[in-house]
């Protein structure tokens, strides 16, 4: 079937036109990040005083610090919580307790952080009560971001898991494989790129996440976005312009390396596929 | 002893870690927010539900909050309003999303990948961020607010009832349903685009030899077929869209209420736990049913894709 040449343009006008709609924000956040005035929606002339502020501005270096901080804890342990959450959604059909685990794994995703936020800080607060600990802080943050992390890894390590050969792992255990060999040598190296995937996606997750961390965080524990955040509510600020592209920047960087490794990596395997089928 | 351990790191962990931590962390906080939303209010904190006095067991409940909250017309428009903005930029996502997964699917193979991946980097950068520099787009002098207002069209917003005043576009129903769509939209593409994608086209090629134009063929094959994706784009959409706190806050106006906005208020300015936990109760009632839908969805999709 061949389709017109109307709808070719068409098509492609609608492409361009959504991706100007995501686009636009961004562009002018880096734009006015480096415009010469106050207020960063009118262009007055070229500066860099907003980054030069920024190196100054101890409240939120302070924020990204201990964003990082958490982000990296986040991430590390949402990988292995989704993967373990994959694991039993995809290979154990049958368990009790099945469709309650597995709407809990889903229902994160979609929950609004607002209920989520409340919930786990009244529980934590009724735990503290009892045994005097833990205090809010970073590890209560922590604790959030896992739980909001572990659903998203889950949902892309489950995906990846889905479709992969059974058969690889079933000729592993022919040839004398005991399960966990099969596990590490097998199955892991094959979901790999899901992985790093999952642990850079609950990164960023976390490095974002308001809400969660408003509720959860206690004095002296303000992460980068509750900074960004209440400058923001108070109005324009040319300081969240400058952070706001360098955060942009480094993602950007980090995004299309990790997917140019990716993609290099799934080139060779299906060339080493290639050659093993030849011979 | 052989099969106790084989159970205890084998499949029996490997259900059991994430299972008890979600029931720790996601399951039973809920019970607690329920139990907290029907006891009395006390000084920055809330009197426990059972107590023990004189040998006696005591069990008090108030249900004052969810009366409150049933007979107070500014909830109920609260609740009602968060719905309605919900449910108007799921619409809009759809709209926008559904020819974009669509065409995104049908393009060459080659470029597929760096579609994706084009529709994937802004979900990267912060959210956070991006609503922000609405804000700056959206006020007097922004880009956006010239282009629209040299256009003309703040009359078209005006007489749809999304903005007051003429040329004044910040702070208003129509700045904060942009901000929504525009948060929202990959949530709504990204699903469309994999179930359109993964489409047989032969169908539509069998259709076409029966004589079927192409509208009739997508309305009769592509639409029905991609119902999976559309159900979950429009559940990952609408659910959190209704207790969506930063967006109303950041690109709201005063007159547009939303439940997640009143649930901080309680919490954070008025430090009444048990409303803001009653409140939280109500909103996860409306959102149950969706939830439900979602989740029915989510696990057929993961189950169906071998």
């Amino acid at each position: 079937m061949k389709a017109s040449k109307t709808g070719i343009w068409f098509g492609r006008g609608w492409l361009s036109l959504g991706f100007a709609f995501l686009y636009l924000p961004i562009v002018a956040l880096v734009v006015f990040s480096f415009n010469d005035s106050a207020i960063p929606n009118q262009w007055r002339g070229f500066t860099l005083k907003w980054y030069a502020q920024l190196a100054r501005d101890e409240e939120m270096l302070g924020g990204l610090w201990l964003s990082l901080q958490i982000a990296l804890f986040t991430a590390c342990g949402a990988v292995v919580l989704g993967t373990l959450a994959a694991f039993a959604l995809v290979k154990y059909k049958r368990f009790t307790g099945r469709t309650l685990f597995s709407g809990m794994v889903n229902a994160p995703l979609v929950m609004p952080e607002v209920v989520v936020g409340l919930s786990l800080l009244l529980m934590l607060v009724s735990v503290q009560r009892a045994l005097g600990f833990p205090e809010r802080g970073m590890l209560t943050i922590w604790i959030g971001h896992l739980l909001l992390g572990t659903a998203y890894a889950a949902v892309v390590i489950q995906s990846r898991l889905q479709d992969l050969n059974p058969q690889l792992e079933e000729a592993a255990m022919d040839l004398g494989a005991r399960p966990h060999q099969v596990f590490w040598l097998v199955t892991l190296p094959m979901i790999a790129q899901s992985l790093i995937a999952a642990w850079l996606l609950t990164f960023t997750v976390s490095l974002d996440d308001v809400v969660l961390s408003a509720f959860l965080s206690g004095p002296g524990s303000t992460t980068l976005p509750l900074v960004i955040f209440s400058r923001a509510r108070l109005g324009l600020n040319p300081s969240v312009n400058a952070v706001a592209t360098l955060i942009i920047v480094v993602v950007a960087i980090g995004v299309v390396l990790a997917s140019w490794l990716i993609a290099r990596n799934e080139r060779q395997r299906s060339a080493e596929l290639a050659a093993a089928g030849r011979h | 002893m052989q099969l106790l351990r084989r159970w205890f790191f084998g499949r029996g962990a490997v259900i059991a870690v994430p299972f008890v931590f979600l029931l720790v962390f996601f399951l039973f906080p809920f019970l607690i927010v329920g139990k907290i939303s029907v006891s009395e209010m006390e000084v920055v904190s809330f009197k426990d539900v059972v107590t023990f006095s004189d040998g006696v067991l005591q069990l008090t409940l108030k249900f004052g909050n969810y009366v409150f909250i049933t007979e107070d017309p500014l909830y109920f428009q609260t609740y009602l309003a968060s719905l309605r903005y919900a449910a108007a930029t799921m619409v809009l996502c759809l709209f926008i999303g559904y020819p974009f997964a669509y065409f995104m699917a049908r393009a060459k193979p080659s470029h597929q990948p760096v579609l994706l991946m084009l529709v994937m980097l802004p979900f990267w950068t912060s959210f956070l961020l991006r609503v922000y520099a609405w804000r700056g787009l959206l006020t007097d002098g922004g880009w956006a607010a010239d282009a629209i207002i040299g256009l003309g069209l703040d009359h078209v917003l005006l007489a749809a009832g999304l903005i007051t005043t003429e040329g004044k576009l910040m702070h208003t129903p129509f700045s904060l349903v942009l901000g929504m769509v525009y948060t929202y939209l990959p949530f709504m593409i990204l699903p469309l685009y994999g179930n359109l994608a993964k489409m047989d086209l032969r169908l539509l090629e069998a259709a076409a030899d029966l004589g079927a134009t192409p509208w009739t063929a997508f309305w009769t094959i592509t639409v029905p077929l991609s119902k999976a994706g559309i159900i979950a784009g429009s559940m990952l959409v609408f659910i959190p869209c209704v207790g969506e706190f930063v967006i109303p806050e950041l690109l709201g106006g005063p007159e547009t209420l939303m439940i997640g906005r009143v649930l901080w208020d309680e919490f954070f300015s008025n430090n009444d736990w048990p409303m803001a936990s009653s409140v939280a109760v109500v909103m996860v009632l409306l959102i149950i049913v969706p939830l439900a839908i979602f989740n029915k969805y989510q696990a057929e999709a993961q189950e169906s894709r071998r």
